[in-house]
């Protein structure tokens, strides 16, 4: 709430620098506008932004480091013993100290070490906090006093306001170029930390996962085995049974609607179809695990199959629903990319439309709508919560979609939602199966949109 | 040579109409094969709301029972002192039971006992404590009080228990049955709209967890989400269309952006995991870091649209406005941008659609975490709705399914009327040049 | 042609009603028909149309055309652009049935046969009159899949070899056999324009039509590969019957027996190509072929 007041009183300034800076312009020069180099928003806009950004930029600062530099200072004054404990052990400390500190239920038995360095906490926070509102409304006021007393009539408030927008224009786009960077690097490093444990050989050609690690040396048991082929399989296989699901409902509704359908029928349909893009993918994994997994084992149970309750199929069957909308938007703009003459051409040779469509609008296409299928796949290999609430947990390496199998992003999930210790081969596994699945989808998404690109180009 | 032509074009005829049956069947069939495509499609989305909204509308009631509460002096307040922090840790729980027992004399056996007393909600002490509390003069009297009823019994009311089932598979026993069937008859079962849905925090017992949290949650999350999603997108967009000189950075930019736009969700939340939390220590669960979050993933799609946006403005509106002497920054915050302002907006409100539904970023940063207080800030933890859904649906009672449900009917309330004021924005400022 | 495209798709009532007897109509020629200029009838017509009427939606394109066309003959329309003459040939082969705002009243025959009777169908009539386009427009097949094509759709062939037969026959007429023999699986897109046009003309030969309609079928080509075609449309011109819409009058006058202008969506005038262009009898053809508009 602390950093709330304070933005609210840093706009407040700024709208009052804005004034007095706009006002001190207009005063210089007796109100004749035409004698000042910029209009006066300009002079005011530059004080404000004199007086905002280098207070915003401190305060952004400060709440990035502020958490480390506390923890910091508090575990220094811990006892020794304490301190020597390895990292993921006083990681559970600090995180009692910062409850204690906010008053919620702490874990263990609360001493008077752990009171006093909840104390010792809570009052750093608090004398941070008051600095940060000291400083950065210093910071502000002087900035913006600083700007105000610089202008002149010859001043070039425009270009200098513009260079500022034109910097956070510049910075904003590459931001998407920062967060590619971001991705790339916090997924590597952990990757590389968990490949120093485990082969890579072992990771990609393994047969077995089972990533259960004992957590006390004398634990009998599991060591954990991390070989990712089942999970590649069970990815694949849910895959390609969402594909079989979505490309043909896909494709053919794409081509219903956009050859053969009448305007209201369209008017009605497609808005009606677009409503499953718009559906949450949670919403899908809630429906898959409560009506389409029982009703498929119900229906298996009937016919004499045994089906498992986590079947692949189900995950499947749902992921492709719900990818439905995805491959009939974009095959519905490569057909209507297809030129008309075309289909004039066909026609006028005495062709049927459906001969019109299978012969030469689908061939003419076909690039379009490869492209579009490889942007499915890459989506359904993403997909995170269909297949987190309805498939399995357990790595089997079957081709059999009545059975369970679990899948990359599962595994992802699994791994890393709960309690975590950040050194364990468990946690760093889920790192590089998330390198795996990025360097995949990239990949797909580069070859689809190539090749979707040339296909426009050819009927530019 | 003419002749000849005839001939073969005769023959061609002959031939053509010969065909002509079995290609009109292929035709017919192919449409159908189109039409019936369509028909499932629609089908699937019937389906799937019929399946929520059947298994959903009955969470919006609620079962209460009404118990006869005999507000005796010796259990809330045995030395005659009613200061509030007495009378908050009175032995409200035993009330309740000492109540039940009254209303059921004929039980007496300890293991029926623990059954009787789990007809109404363990929230009923909390009831009587507030009851107690607000009005010290209730003390030593007999009232009627109208208490949640628990889960089960609330199940069972609304039919969700099969009485096929043998007995000891069974939430409700046969002795259970007797007890609310005398209930019944004496009217003291009744089903109201359900209000601690929406006022309440999440909770263990199904009968006393609501959605607020979420909403809350949610909500600040989506705000943080469009603070920086939308400046920054416009900004980048902004620069891309009208300012970006044609070179590799460009190019990069622009690879880079398309590229983002297919990423999976959850790399994104590995992202948040890895910096946010892990390297600038910011805490787990808030609504500040599932918004940074959310704004990287959304910020292609926005980004995407007002390029769309701008590019519709027509070229001319900018020579107009260079052309009086305007630079090029006037130039775009006077004209370009107010024009283009309705389309990057819809594609804003679409994205931030995106954001409410999304679940598995989210999961990486710690928001699964069982939180009751209903936050009150973006810094406080809190769950959103989608994550709501996803423990809820995690949870094995048969009370949370249509909890479940209701809290999917809520999420897709908002989804949809967010789609609506992005269709309506749309057709309202659509301009054709 | 496109100008008269609308949007809004709504379709008025037939503003006239079907034509009585023949003696009558052309009774009513003579007082206040449809006012075209010269000879609108021959001895041996492959195609006749009587008081055609094409609206977009609520707009009308053309006016009550009557023309017939002759067996064996190529007969030319001009006209400015926008006169409605793409629009009346698309009508000879029900092209305009694709567009769906398009309706047609009024009567086309050809051999006896009303082509817009309900019970007729377009397949063996666009087989019988074939198209071919403004702009080159081969399938992205090979050259033979694209001369195949109409062949196979109607089941025309008995084998392989045959279809081969008909391939190369239909490639020869239309005078490019010589230069694609050696590559017929390589894509028709890979030729050039003139000969991408030529395939298309092969590939309408192809299923043997009697009319061939020709929609500025040199229009997006250069000097050369217009001389080549036109020399075919000549050549053509021995067993099939021509219909061409140009906005070159010296290619009207080059390739054609007949010519009809076509003005506002009316027929002005019509006759022997000589004739319309050495001497026009209305002002308007006059004004367009001496170049005063269009």
């Amino acid at each position: 709430m602390q950093s709330t007041t304070l933005i609210i009183v840093l706009l407040g300034l700024m709208t009052l620098a804005y004034y007095m800076g706009r006002k001190r312009s207009l005063s210089l020069v007796n109100g004749r506008v035409r004698d000042l180099h910029s209009l006066p928003s300009y002079y005011g806009i530059h004080t404000a932004l004199w007086c905002g950004v280098p207070a915003l930029i401190l305060f952004v600062f400060w709440i990035s480091f502020e958490g480390a530099v506390v923890t910091g200072m508090v575990v220094d004054n811990l006892p020794q013993e304490i301190q020597e404990l390895p990292p993921e052990r006083l990681n559970l400390v600090m995180n009692d100290i910062r409850n204690l500190a906010q008053g919620d239920i702490v874990s263990r038995e609360v001493d008077e070490t752990m009171q006093g360095a909840a104390d010792h906490y809570s009052s750093l926070l608090r004398i941070s906090d008051m600095s940060l509102f000291v400083i950065g409304l210093s910071v502000a006021i002087l900035g913006g006093l600083l700007a105000q007393r610089s202008i002149n009539r010859h001043q070039r408030a425009r270009n200098r306001v513009e260079k500022a927008i034109n910097f956070f224009l510049v910075s904003s786009s590459s931001l998407a170029i920062f967060t590619t960077i971001g991705i790339v690097l916090s997924v590597l490093f952990e990757s590389i930390r968990f490949f120093q444990q485990i082969p890579v050989t072992e990771f990609i050609f393994g047969l077995e996962w089972s990533p259960q690690t004992a957590i006390r040396a004398d634990q009998v048991g599991s060591s954990g085995v991390f070989g990712a082929i089942p999970l590649f399989a069970g990815t694949f296989l849910i895959t390609i049974i969402a594909m079989f699901v979505a490309v043909p409902i896909g494709l053919m509704s794409a081509i219903y609607m956009a050859e053969y359908a009448g305007k209201h029928f369209r008017a009605l349909a497609k808005p009606v179809l677009e409503v499953l893009a718009g559906i949450p993918t949670v919403v899908y994994g809630f429906f898959a695990a409560l009506t389409v997994a029982p009703f498929f084992r119900d229906l298996g149970t009937s016919l004499g199959l045994s089906v498992s309750s986590e079947s692949a199929l189900a995950a499947g069957v749902v992921m492709g629903i719900m990818i439905i909308p995805f491959v009939s938007s974009l095959s519905d703009d490569v057909i209507n990319a297809v030129p008309q003459a075309m289909r004039d051409g066909s026609y006028g040779l005495g062709a049927t439309r459906s001969e019109t469509i299978r012969q030469v609008i689908i061939p003419a296409a076909l690039p379009g709508i490869v492209g579009g299928v490889l942007l499915a796949v890459s989506r359904a290999i993403g997909e995170t919560m269909i297949v987190v609430m309805a498939a399995g947990l357990s790595a089997n390496l079957t081709a059999n979609p009545l059975e369970a199998v679990t899948t990359v992003t599962v595994q992802i999930v699994t791994l890393l939602v709960g309690d975590q210790e950040f050194d364990s081969a468990k946690t760093l596994a889920a790192f590089a199966l998330a390198l795996v699945l990025f360097t995949i989808t990239l990949a797909l998404n580069m070859i689809a949109l190539h090749i979707v690109r040339k296909y426009r180009e050819q009927y530019e | 040579m003419n002749n000849n032509l005839q001939q073969q074009h005769d023959r061609t005829m002959v031939r053509v109409q010969q065909g002509l049956d079995r290609r009109y069947r292929q035709e017919k069939r192919f449409q159908r094969i189109g039409l019936g495509a369509i028909i499932l499609g629609l089908v699937f989305v019937s389906f799937l709301f019929i399946s929520i909204i059947a298994n959903g509308y009955t969470a919006f009631q609620q079962t209460y029972v009404k118990i006869d509460v005999n507000f005796d002096p010796e259990m809330i307040a045995p030395i005659g002192e009613t200061d509030q922090e007495v009378l908050s840790k009175a032995n409200y729980g035993g009330l309740v039971k000492k109540t039940l027992r009254d209303m059921f004399p004929e039980v007496t056996n300890r293991r029926e006992k623990k059954v009787l007393y789990s007809l109404v909600s363990t929230g009923a002490s909390f009831q009587l404590r507030d009851m107690v509390m607000q009005d010290p003069a209730l003390i030593g009297t007999q009232q009627s009080v109208w208490v949640l009823a628990d889960d089960d019994v609330d199940m069972l009311i609304k039919g969700h228990i099969d009485l096929n089932v043998p007995e000891s598979d069974r939430r409700i026993k046969n002795n259970q049955m007797a007890w609310i069937q005398s209930l019944q008859a004496e009217d003291r079962i009744e089903k109201r709209f359900n209000t601690i849905f929406f006022s309440a925090g999440d909770s263990r017992e199904p009968e006393l967890s609501g959605i607020k949290g979420a909403v809350h949650g949610s909500f600040f999350t989506l705000m943080i989400c469009l603070l920086i999603s939308f400046p920054v997108g416009v900004a980048a967009a902004v620069y891309l269309e009208e300012f970006a000189p044609k070179n590799r950075w460009t190019d990069i930019i622009e690879v880079n952006i398309n590229n983002l736009a297919a990423v999976p969700s959850i790399v994104f939340g590995l992202l948040g995991l890895a910096v946010f939390i892990n390297f600038f220590g910011l805490p787990r669960s808030v609504p500040l870091v599932g918004g940074l979050v959310l704004a990287l993933m959304t910020l292609p799609t926005i980004i995407i649209a007002s390029r769309a946006a701008l590019k519709s403005v027509p070229p001319s509106i900018r020579e107009a406005a260079l052309g009086v002497g305007a630079s090029p920054m006037q130039t775009i915050t006077h004209h370009v941008l107010p024009l283009a302002m309705p389309g990057m907006l819809t594609g804003t409100i679409i994205g931030m659609a995106q954001a409410l539904g999304e679940t598995a970023p989210l999961l990486m940063i710690g928001m699964v975490a069982f939180i009751v207080d209903i936050p009150g800030g973006p810094f406080d933890p809190s769950a959103v709705l989608p994550v709501q859904i996803y423990l809820w649906a995690d949870s094995p009672e048969r009370a949370f399914v249509e909890r479940t449900s209701a809290a999917i009917m809520v999420l897709l309330a908002f989804l949809i009327s967010m789609n609506l004021l992005a269709v309506w924005l749309r057709k309202k400022f659509e301009r054709r040049w | 042609m496109e100008e008269f495209v609308n949007e809004s798709g709504v379709v008025t009532k037939p503003l006239n009603p079907e034509a009585a007897t023949e003696v009558d109509m052309q009774a009513s020629y003579e007082q206040h028909g449809s006012g075209t200029v010269g000879e609108i009838y021959v001895d041996d017509p492959r195609m006749t149309c009587r008081n055609v009427n094409v609206y977009y939606g609520e707009k009308q394109a053309i006016f009550d055309v009557n023309l017939d066309i002759g067996k064996n003959q190529v007969i030319s329309m001009i006209g400015p652009s926008g006169c409605g003459k793409s629009t009346f040939l698309r009508c000879l082969n029900r092209m305009n049935d694709t567009i769906d705002v398009c309706r047609v009243t009024g009567q086309i025959k050809m051999d006896d046969q009303d082509i817009y009777d309900g019970g007729l169908d377009v397949v063996p009539l666009r087989a019988s009159v074939g198209m071919v386009f403004q702009k080159p427009n081969p399938f992205p097949k090979s050259i033979y899949d694209n001369i195949a094509y109409g062949p196979r759709i109607h089941g025309l062939s008995d084998n392989a070899k045959h279809l081969d037969e008909i391939v190369e026959s239909s490639l020869t007429r239309a005078g490019l056999w010589e230069e694609v023999k050696d590559r017929m699986d390589q894509p028709g897109t890979g030729l050039s324009g003139g000969q991408q046009q030529r395939l298309c003309i092969a590939r309408a030969i192809a299923v043997s039509p009697e009319v061939i309609l020709m929609d500025e079928p040199c229009s997006a080509l250069d000097p050369i590969a217009t001389a080549k075609i036109e020399e075919l449309i000549d050549e053509l011109r021995e067993n099939y019957t021509i219909a061409i819409v140009t906005h070159s009058m010296q290619q009207a006058a080059r390739v054609s027996q007949r010519t009809a202008y076509f003005h506002l969506g009316k027929l002005i005038e019509v006759g022997e190509t000589d004739q319309i262009f050495t001497n026009p009898r209305h002002k308007l053809t006059e004004d367009y072929i001496t170049g005063r508009f269009g």
